[in-house]
């Protein structure tokens, strides 16, 4: 804390809340109309609503095909759909949720969008490449897309040697390909990001000034342009395996298996971190927002965010602890997985801290930030648990990892893109949705998600393997509790998809701090003008000091309190 | 002793599996003390936002939190580094001690050789005797199995032991477990393998060991399946033709090799288990013993899984010759042989 108070008790230079906007008020979306200003748009809060339109599509399907495995897994037998349609409903599952929908979520959406307005620039610093790298998503979803129509793969998103190369006769490269061309989407927006991070921050808006937002997702970024090369160069060799029979990985042909399984998860180990660490720096704004305060630690979660992502490579070969490697490797990758839990560890209790006397309130962004916390402390236990070498050879491939990367995909990445959706919503849209509805939708997602993913757990110790399309009886019950609460889940996700689309025609006009919440953002209008800023702003305080006063006026003047640690 | 009544207010959903090793009543203990440190920590965590989130709560629109200034930031945050890093790393260390001795059979283990195969499981005992999505075995005496994949990867999961070990083409893993609960358990493939993954399971079947004797001499070994013996494929592959006595200019002797350290050309060393004759069987070339050439040719696509295996098992029978007896292998090359595959095929 001692960091912050060399600050200027007074500044001057700090630009005024912007008045009341003149009518009509130009801002970014209504400047212009027609698909072409949206199609061939350099406006970083444009392509933030393109990644939020195609996101959503991807995220519907991959939903959808959710709801269909919960459907056939309420009874043991196989009687709604065969076993090939059932591989290949979880195949595209996962890989719709995770490189079409959980990777790009976050950036792709609030990172485009907010980037910029947090360190007071008016747009990203290649704004053309921003544009391409979604043009490349969408070429990569269209690859993707087209092979589902004609039937999907059903190899599991992890495509494992041999079987995908030498032994499926689904159209295997076709969906790789459009994973391989949506990684460049990832790469070039990760390199957006750094370059903008390091050259087009504010006037005095020096490292430690910065929003955890944006320092989250420069972890992101580094973790984006080192590791998709990878899962680039992988699927390459795939395909030349597949397609022209050099023997790289099926042991037919002079290959090795294991060595797919480490080149894929030295990019897919890191790539959960991809999903989660923009969630993570959410989730540090919004704690900070609604509880008025200050991040407690705020350079040990900013550091923690740059260890996840380093410490987040070394890692890879937890998944391979019962895949043929040396026990001597498998220790080395065992204690390097608990290295990675120490930081996700400073973070969850530097949030819990910044509540202790803060102001909290109840809104519903902050609600989907205290689920995140729950939620991921949870998930990230339960990794502990899986990391422990003697523990994951009863517990590898059942629903206990199923449920586990659900607590921290979907109760961490969703609960974190969700908060942040509703956080922004106003500055995005100018629009505020209905308070009652979103709290509720909020309680049911929660509610609906830990009823479907907790039993995993159980059914994961019991012994259930995962991707099991018929199942013992002795599963039923805790399955059909499972889907039972899909089926609430789903209804959530319902709740704000209505709420969100009606408030963008009949929701009532934001005001540009609606929240009363300090960040650059909330100092320009919603929905913000083109430039983002009216006069460029100068920075002369760090993130978060709701204690000075002057930054709202209509604020009590703050109490200090020496804190004592005992 | 059978198959641990169900238990509980649904008997046919059991909560907690049925435990049939010491081994997995070590790992039990282990999941559920990490199961306690993730309870403490999660409720600790659920408690402390449920306690600020009403202690804290707003009160009016424009109050801000209190500011902590100074203090020892630095105490908390060591903390909370330095506790968590402690368990986590105890943690590790039991789990470490587990599987290593997961991973090392006790030498008077029985071996058993598994091969996976979309989508069943081929079981051979140490006797010779096949079984297919079944594993007889006597309780209380260690049994190892000797794992790999005719096809893709499948993974060997035995929850009632709660173990597992993947089964990959190419190469032999290892996995061991010491029944000591009779009954019939679930087997499982655990690792995703195509179409009928979810059908590719079984049952092991634990056994007084005079039962399991019983039922081993129920049927004769071998030939069950139409496999031919090893020391057969030893002759009708032609093996014997350069790896016997007399010829050892040409091919080393086999005997007593299993389990040695071989020196390779270029100075390597290398065990021969399984894996490493398998190689050299399929992959000649692969690692060359030292003082020999690279003549043998490749054997990749001409024998199956099982027949590997038989040559394997034969190999490994072959005990040290003492001088003066005619060794098996010398025996077997008084017999007459198929031709030997050609070597501009062998040649890769």
């Amino acid at each position: 804390m001692t960091a912050h108070s060399d600050f200027p008790a007074h500044p001057t230079d700090f630009p005024e809340p912007i008045e009341e906007a003149p009518e009509p008020y130009e801002h970014y979306l209504n400047h212009k109309y027609g698909l072409a200003s949206w199609l061939l748009t350099r406006d970083h809060k444009r392509i933030a609503i393109l990644y939020l339109i195609s996101i959503s599509f991807f995220f519907l399907l991959g939903g959808l095909m959710a709801v269909i495995i919960r459907l056939e897994l309420t009874t043991p037998e196989g009687d709604l759909v065969q076993a090939d349609i059932y591989n290949r409903l979880f195949t595209m599952h996962g890989i719709l949720m995770i490189f079409f929908f959980l990777i790009p979520a976050i950036p792709g959406v609030l990172g485009n969008f907010l980037i910029p307005l947090m360190i007071g620039a008016k747009d990203l610093a290649f704004p053309k490449i921003n544009l391409l790298s979604w043009y490349i998503y969408v070429i990569g979803g269209i690859f993707t897309f087209y092979a589902l129509l004609t039937g999907g793969v059903d190899t599991g998103w992890t495509f494992y040697a041999p079987l995908s190369t030498g032994y499926t006769n689904t159209p295997v490269v076709m969906v790789a390909l459009g994973i391989f061309i949506t990684g460049f989407s990832s790469i070039l927006t990760g390199l957006n990001f750094i370059v903008t991070i390091h050259r087009m921050r504010a006037p005095g808006l020096t490292w430690f000034r910065l929003p955890l937002f944006v320092w989250a997702h420069y972890a992101t970024s580094l973790i984006q342009i080192l590791g998709t090369p990878v899962i680039a160069i992988t699927i390459l060799l795939l395909g030349a395996e597949r397609i022209a029979g050099v023997g790289i990985f099926d042991p037919k042909l002079g290959g090795d298996p294991v060595l797919f399984q480490h080149f894929f998860w030295f990019y897919s180990h890191p790539a959960v971190y991809i999903m989660i660490l923009p969630a993570m720096g959410v989730v540090s704004e919004l704690i900070a927002a609604f509880a008025r305060k200050p991040v407690f630690g705020y350079h040990f979660v900013a550091f923690a965010s740059i260890a996840i992502a380093v410490l987040g490579f070394l890692v890879w070969a937890h998944h391979m602890f019962v895949a043929g490697i040396s026990v001597y490797a498998a220790a080395v990758f065992s204690i390097l997985s608990m290295l990675v839990a120490i930081p996700s560890a400073v973070k969850v209790f530097n949030w819990t801290t910044t509540l202790y006397k803060g102001s909290i309130s109840w809104d519903t962004p902050m609600l989907y930030a205290l689920g995140f916390i729950g939620l991921f402390t949870i998930g990230g236990l339960t990794g502990v648990m899986l990391a422990t070498l003697g523990i994951d050879i009863h517990v590898h491939d059942t629903y206990f990892v199923v449920a586990h990367f659900h607590y921290i995909m979907v109760g961490g990445a969703i609960m974190g893109y969700m908060g942040g959706l509703h956080y922004w919503w106003p500055k995005i849209t100018g629009k505020l949705y209905p308070k009652f509805w979103s709290k509720v939708g909020a309680l049911t997602i929660f509610l609906g998600f830990n009823v479907t993913f907790f039993p995993q757990f159980l059914l994961g110790y019991l012994g259930m393997p995962r991707r099991y399309h018929t199942y013992p009886n002795e599963f039923q019950v805790l399955n059909v509790m499972s889907s039972a609460g899909a089926t609430v889940l789903g209804l959530g996700y319902l709740i704000p998809a209505i709420y969100f689309i009606w408030s963008m025609r009949y929701g009532k006009d934001a005001s540009a701090n609606p929240w009363g919440a300090i960040g650059l953002e909330w100092e320009t209008n919603s929905p913000p003008p083109v430039e983002n800023f009216d006069k460029p702003p100068v920075v002369t305080w760090g993130a978060y000091e709701y204690h000075e006063a002057r930054v709202m006026p209509s604020l009590p003047p703050p109490k200090e309190e020496v804190m004592r640690v005992t | 002793m059978s198959i641990p009544p169900p238990h509980g207010f649904l008997p046919n959903a059991p909560l907690f599996p049925p435990r049939a090793s010491e081994m997995a009543r070590d790992i039990d203990l282990l999941f559920f003390t990490t199961l306690g440190i993730t309870v403490f920590f999660s409720s600790l965590i659920a408690v402390l936002i449920f306690y600020f989130m009403i202690r804290y709560r707003r009160r009016s629109p424009t109050q801000v939190g209190v500011y902590l200034k100074g203090g020892s930031t630095l105490l908390l945050e060591s903390t909370w580094i330095i506790g968590p890093l402690v368990i986590s790393l105890a943690i590790f260390a039991w789990g470490a001690r587990i599987f290593f001795a997961a991973a090392r059979p006790p030498p008077d283990a029985k071996q058993y050789y598994v091969i996976g195969k979309q989508w069943m499981w081929k079981i051979e005992h140490p006797g010779g005797r096949r079984e297919i999505n079944e594993l007889h075995v006597p309780r209380g005496q260690a049994v190892k199995l000797k794992l790999t994949s005719e096809d893709v990867v499948h993974s060997f999961y035995l929850p009632a032991m709660r173990i597992k070990n993947d089964a990959i083409p190419g190469r032999y893993t290892t996995m061991w477990f010491n029944a000591d609960t009779l009954g019939t358990f679930h087997l499982f493939c655990a690792e995703y393998c195509g179409t009928e993954h979810s059908r590719m399971v079984g049952r092991i079947i634990v056994m007084e060991p005079a039962e399991y004797e019983r039922w081993i001499g129920g049927e004769s070994p071998g030939g069950v399946s139409g496999v031919p013996s090893g020391e057969d494929l030893f002759v009708a592959k032609a093996c014997h033709t350069c790896h016997r006595e007399g010829s050892t200019a040409r091919a080393p002797l086999l005997h007593g090799l299993m389990g040695k350290t071989v020196h390779l050309e270029g100075g390597q060393k290398a065990t021969a288990d399984e894996t490493y004759i398998r190689e050299s069987i399929v992959n000649p070339a692969a690692k060359i013993v030292a003082g020999y050439q690279p003549i043998m040719p490749t054997y990749r696509g001409q024998l199956s899984e099982e027949e590997i295996i038989q040559l394997i098992r034969y190999v490994a029978s072959l005990k040290e010759p003492t001088v003066g007896e005619p060794t098996s292998a010398g025996k077997a090359a008084d017999r007459p042989a198929e031709s030997p595959p050609s070597q501009s095929e062998g040649a890769r």
